[in-house]
């Protein structure tokens, strides 16, 4: 067997790939696992690729990597970002039957696909596409002549699966939603407290303490803006910094004279 | 790979493969600088003000200054990151930024040191998706950085720019769809070829404008940039970035910009095809003349990027995401089975563009007519249904009807119990609008 390219982009991808499923299974943090098996799926795509199966490799990486797994990131960023799985095992026998069914199934699925792959002619992926003329339009002759009922069967079973997930997460709203004129009036209603945010303490002055509050546009003390521990405790002083300044200025010019 | 249009790719010299990669990559580092300054200048223009002149002729080389600056700076990795993705994040934004443009093409074949070739890295028959599925693994990029950083405005950030990029990402590939059934391939030279002699933005207007939305939405810019939402989340996911590792984000987002931008002259604009009236010159797409016509186009486009930034405020989330959800994808959808209908009525049924263009005109006519008459009857209904809630509310609010303590009805008005008229007194001659659920303000003495 002579060292060809694509037996050199199958043994760096292919390692990449074990590496990459090892470090999935061992990893203590979910995200790092989440990130290895996205390394799997990205190398599997690139021997699709190298296999002449670009369509499949780009979708693999589209799809799985790209929406997929993505989902599974953005669900564990939500849930738990430091959360790293209990090591605890509550199954009894889990071990074991984990590595027997394991067997199993690698059992069957060689069995199946060599069986299924035996006794053949190999007549490899470049002669099957060149018999639709091209890899793409193969795929969507095969999608739409023989495998029809299946693709749309598929189709119809994600919709489904979209749709109960949408109604399950569905929550019926008893009142209709405020908009946002609605809200804007609400917002200026009597009684309602201050429109929008209120002053930092410091806006316009000369200091920024907590406890010094904001001038207003008029030259009056904004109370509103020094936060409602700091005023209501018994210790605490509010500063009226103009005060503060006007004695400050007061000290210095006698010390200058 | 197979089928004889691609026969001028992959036969290339290793040299050539090289030479042209690094042509690339140069090019779009200058590209990122040189946008940079420009954003700048128009952003300043646009605001009655000069920008960046002092280093360089007319401030040109203020971008490169500020990069070595940048890349120069201390650098800061906070206690609680998780080091190893804080690291890897930005240069999986990078990298991803950068493979993207392979599959640009930038003009027609030339002939280099003797070698003829096109000017584009690679091409294979599924290239634009190369791009989408590139773009799809740079997000990871905003996604672990957001995470690694182990800090709270990061992680918004980076959350916002996964469901921003992923919901966006679903109307630009949808947009590309009657691009493929008109150019019948997804290979970037072929559709470039398809286009003559019209651009496919003439022909498909809404895919275009959808696109040119979407690509706003899918590069975090203004005024989409949610994520990077400075009076919400201080820099979203690169907060707690600094020196190199947060140029390698400012460059990923600037060469990101650059690819829609190109992709967007590829599939819409004719690429590198002549504009209209310099077409009519013989030899305007040969030779190494149609560089120039990509780069107006692309940068056509980048300005757009900047006139946008510099007009628009920056759209509320939920307004932005509805928006994506519920206004781009169905229309993307809707126009694809348009163009779908149409196509096989003339390919498969032969009628000609004039009967297509007739039918068009008569459904269109009957979906206004239709909706008049709805509009007529909802019109009807809501008169039906306001005299309903107008009896309703005649009827005071039961707050134990049927036996089970209830909620009002929408527009009923909840009953003051004696602690809420004590709240409401309590607040100096002030009434609580009774539509609101008084929210309980510091002033109220038993909250």
């Amino acid at each position: 067997m002579s060292i060809d390219g694509e037996l050199v982009v199958f043994i760096i991808c292919g390692g990449l790939s074990v590496v990459g499923a090892l470090g999935m299974v061992l990893s203590r943090k979910a995200v790092h696992s989440a990130l290895f098996i996205a390394m799997v799926m990205i190398n599997l795509a690139i021997l699709y690729i190298a296999n002449s199966a670009p369509f499949l490799g780009m979708v693999q990486i589209i799809v799985y990597t790209g929406a997929v797994m993505m989902l599974f990131l953005f669900v564990l960023m939500v849930v738990g970002v430091d959360s790293s799985d209990s090591l605890i095992e509550t199954i009894r026998g889990q071990r074991l039957f984990g590595i027997l069914f394991g067997v199993a199934l690698a059992v069957l699925l060689i069995g199946g696909i060599g069986s299924a792959i035996s006794g053949k002619a190999d007549i490899g992926l470049i002669a099957a596409n060149d018999e639709f003329g091209g890899n793409v339009e193969g795929i969507a002759d095969l999608i739409f002549s023989d495998y029809l009922f299946a693709f749309q069967a598929t189709a119809a079973l994600l919709i489904t699966a979209g749709l109960g997930a949408v109604i399950l997460t569905h929550r019926e709203a008893w009142r209709p939603k405020a908009t946002q004129k609605e809200l804007s009036v609400a917002r200026f209603m009597v009684g309602a407290g201050h429109p929008g945010n209120k002053p930092n303490p410091g806006v316009y002055a000369r200091h920024n303490a907590v406890n010094t509050p904001a001038i207003l546009p008029d030259g009056s003390l904004a109370l509103d803006s020094v936060p409602v521990p700091v005023r209501s405790r018994d210790d605490s002083l509010i500063i009226d910094h103009r005060v503060v300044s006007t004695v400050v200025e007061l000290v210095e010019s006698e010390d200058q004279n | 790979m197979s089928g004889s249009s691609f026969g001028f790719f992959g036969t290339d010299p290793w040299w050539m493969v090289i030479l042209k990669a690094v042509a690339i990559f140069g090019m779009l580092v200058v590209l990122t600088l040189f946008t940079i300054w420009w954003e700048r200048r128009v952003v300043s223009r646009m605001q009655n003000r000069i920008g960046p002149n002092r280093v360089g002729p007319a401030g040109l080389l203020q971008s490169l200054m500020d990069g070595f600056k940048l890349a120069f700076k201390e650098e800061i990795i906070p206690k609680s990151a998780h080091v190893a993705v804080y690291w890897i994040a930005p240069v999986i934004s990078a990298t991803a930024a950068f493979l993207a443009f392979a599959v640009i093409p930038f003009g027609p074949t030339v002939s280099i040191f003797g070698v003829e070739t096109p000017l584009q890295l690679t091409d294979f028959p599924v290239s634009v998706l190369y791009v989408l599925a590139i773009a799809s693994v740079g997000v990871y990029g905003l996604v672990l950085a957001g995470w690694s950083s182990g800090s709270t405005y990061p992680l918004l950030g980076g959350l916002r720019s996964t469901a921003q990029v992923i919901s966006y990402e679903i109307a630009m590939g949808l947009s590309f769809v009657a691009v493929f059934l008109f150019a019948g391939s997804m290979s970037t030279s072929e559709i470039i070829a398809k286009q003559q002699p019209i651009w496919f933005a003439v022909i498909l207007l809404p895919s275009f404008l959808i696109y040119v939305t979407s690509m706003v939405g899918e590069t975090n810019r203004a005024p989409f940039d949610l994520p990077e939402a400075e009076g919400e989340l201080v820099g979203g996911f690169h907060t707690e970035y600094s020196s190199l590792k947060f140029a390698m984000f400012f460059l990923a987002e600037y060469i990101n910009m650059v690819t829609v931008s190109a992709l967007a002259a590829t599939l819409f604009l004719g690429g590198w095809l002549a504009p209209w009236p310099i077409s009519l010159w013989d030899s305007a797409n040969v030779g190494w003349w149609p560089i120039l016509w990509w780069l107006l186009k692309v940068q056509l486009f980048i300005f757009m990027f900047i006139w946008l930034r510099a007009t628009l405020p920056r759209l509320r989330y939920d307004q932005f995401m509805k928006f994506g959800w519920k206004v781009l994808i169905p229309a993307s959808l809707g126009w694809i089975f348009i163009v779908a209908t149409a196509r096989v009525f003339r390919d498969d049924f032969t009628f000609s563009n004039q009967q297509l263009l007739i039918a068009g005109a008569v459904v269109i006519a009957l979906l206004l007519i239709g909706s008049w008459l709805l509009q007529i009857r909802s019109d009807r209904k809501q008169a039906v249904i306001e005299a309903e809630l107008e009896q309703a509310l005649s009827v005071p609010f039961d707050a134990t009807a049927g036996g089970h303590p209830v909620p009002p009805m929408p527009g009923q008005v909840l009953a003051y119990t004696p602690r809420r008229v004590l709240a409401a007194q309590s607040v100096a001659g002030q009434v609580i609008p009774p539509a609101l659920d008084p929210t309980p303000t510091e002033e109220t003495p038993n909250a």
